[in-house]
């Protein structure tokens, strides 16, 4: 894998911010896109901009193959066993919402469990919380390891014959942490209850089967695999989303309307209600295509190299600590001794270094590692050890100007 | 602390020293006006109390966890409103608003002192969020109570 030439195929990566040039460590918020994915939007919106599923017309035509071909390239991107069970959403949190709605507000009653995990997401948390409270069902959580890794034990132990839907990120966006979805699938199919996985932080760095995994349902987000903002994926087993209702209502998902009654189209088109993400979806395929050209396996090393790379050399940084376990994904989570993840995050950008600062929307987390913030650098295809270089100087002139203050 | 001039601007000597001594940190005993204000979008979060007789100010103190910007406006503000009417105090909040927001403000009605040294902020609109919250603390503690 030829860092050096992909870097090429990203055209905001060279250029300067505040007079240094850009090292962009924060692709776990959202990626940068390649050349082909910004040429692809452009020329779907010059070419072939037309409604789905509906016009005779030529455009329409070559919109519907295209937003369609989209499809199928998730299908086998996810390794899914029919386009069917791909429905294209707004993004992760879209995608969980539904199943969170759709199959759990009718399936869910008092004394039903929910188990989540305390290394969550909001989007893969508040909807739990919000379905446990409309149906009475209780949330339960799997606990932490010291490290921030699940035991197999503990969710053995907290999974039960009354569990109905397990969530779990496939990765941690604070921790890295990659968690072991097959044998959760397992657990929680030998207790009759579904599961989905939240694979925004997986999908984009990682081979994924779903078929393999053995889950229900696995949702993602195109923005941080390259693709637009506004597009993702929600996958679910055929037998079980053919059993769901839909939650949006409207055009494109109908089969049939009368006054007073309506039905709706097959799979996957009943749940995409209204003119669907075309562009998006577009956008994602070509993404797709970037992606599977380098090769998911040799992304997934790259990154495996840059956390360890990482872990290694921000140990040159005094009074600085990282959090999660060791073996990890592409980010590393940390705080300096005195200096408060904001101000790093603001020193950095004055060296053209960004990084996320704040709770990572995972506000219980944030409360599980007993911190208020913390700061992240996160890695994707584009990143170098030069620039795992230049943060580690980065936070090293971070201590030293702000060590002053409290010398 | 002149590595960066740029960052220099934000972090002028004074911010740093209200950081690192901050002014009326603590609580306040007895009744008092009390307002907690969060920043949700990175956590910050001050606990604010102020003690008002006769429409005055007098006691001001704060608590909370934040990153320099915050606490040292959150050091400055409470020093600042000391004193004042409750109207005057609403009315420097207008002012520090307008001086974040990079708009002209009227430096001599009252005396600002320190509060002047976060002008550089503007520069970081990032950050600006920072040096208002306490500032928006105080507001939502009066506005609340005039509802009432």
């Amino acid at each position: 894998m030829d860092v050096k030439e992909i870097r090429k195929q990203f055209p905001i990566l060279h250029q300067e911010v505040n007079g240094h040039p850009l090292v962009y460590l924060d692709s776990a918020a959202t990626s940068q896109k390649p050349a082909k994915v910004i040429e692809k939007l452009d020329d779907y919106y010059r070419r072939y901009n037309s409604n789905v599923h509906r016009g005779v017309h030529t455009l329409g035509s070559i919109a519907t193959d295209e937003y369609e071909g989209a499809r199928e390239k998730v299908r086998s991107f996810i390794h899914a066993s029919s386009i069917q069970e791909v429905v294209f959403t707004r993004g992760t949190t879209t995608a969980i919402n539904t199943v969170a709605q759709s199959y759990g507000r009718t399936r869910l009653k008092a004394g039903d469990e929910i188990v989540i995990t305390p290394m969550e997401h909001h989007s893969n948390l508040i909807p739990w919380q919000q379905l446990a409270k409309v149906t009475g069902a209780t949330l339960k959580y799997i606990p932490l390891q010291e490290d921030g890794t699940l035991s197999l034990d503990d969710v053995r132990e907290t999974i039960t014959s009354n569990t109905k839907i397990v969530a779990a990120a496939h990765v941690s966006n604070v921790l890295g942490t990659i968690n072991p979805i097959k044998e959760i699938a397992r657990i929680a199919h030998e207790n009759e209850a579904v599961i989905l996985v939240d694979g925004a932080q997986g999908a984009p760095h990682m081979k994924v089967d779903v078929q393999e995994l053995d889950c229900d349902f696995y949702a993602f987000s195109g923005h941080k695999m390259g693709g637009p903002t506004g597009i993702g994926a929600l996958y679910g087993k055929k037998q079980l989303l053919e059993n769901m209702e839909p939650v949006e209502f409207g055009g494109e998902m109908i089969d049939f309307v009368d006054l007073y009654d309506s039905t709706w189209k097959e799979l996957p088109w009943k749940f995409e209600g209204g003119t669907p993400i075309i562009a998006g979806a577009v956008g994602l395929g070509a993404a797709i295509d970037f992606l599977e050209d380098i090769g998911l396996e040799n992304i997934e090393k790259h990154e495996e190299e840059l956390a360890a790379y990482a872990l290694d050399k921000l140990q040159e940084v005094d009074g600085l600590h990282i959090y999660g376990p060791k073996e990890r994904a592409g980010l590393v989570t940390f705080n300096i001794d005195d200096v408060h993840p904001h101000d790093v995050a603001t020193v950095l950008d004055a060296e053209g270094i960004a990084v996320r600062a704040g709770h990572h929307c995972a506000q219980p987390l944030m409360k599980w590692l007993d911190v208020a913030a913390t700061a992240r650098a996160s890695f994707y295809v584009y990143n170098t050890k030069e620039d795992i270089d230049a943060l580690t100087e980065g936070l090293i002139k971070t201590k030293e100007y702000f060590g002053d203050v409290f010398a | 602390m002149s590595l960066h001039s740029n960052l220099d601007t934000l972090y002028r000597q004074v911010i740093m020293d209200h950081y690192k001594n901050p002014r009326n940190r603590g609580e306040l005993e007895g009744e008092t006006l009390h307002v907690n204000m969060n920043n949700p979008t990175c956590g910050d979060r001050i606990q604010l109390q102020l003690k008002v007789e006769d429409e005055k100010i007098v006691e001001a103190k704060f608590v909370g966890e934040g990153c320099s910007i915050s606490l040292s406006s959150a050091s400055m503000m409470t020093e600042a409103v000391k004193g004042r009417t409750v109207e005057e105090a609403l009315d420097m909040a207008d002012i520090f608003s307008s001086m974040m927001q990079g708009q002209d403000y009227d430096d001599e009605k009252y005396d600002l002192g320190d509060i002047e040294a976060l002008q550089g902020v503007t520069k970081f609109p990032a950050r600006i969020k920072c040096a208002t919250l306490a500032w928006k603390a105080m507001e939502k503690g009066f506005h609340d109570t005039d509802s009432e």
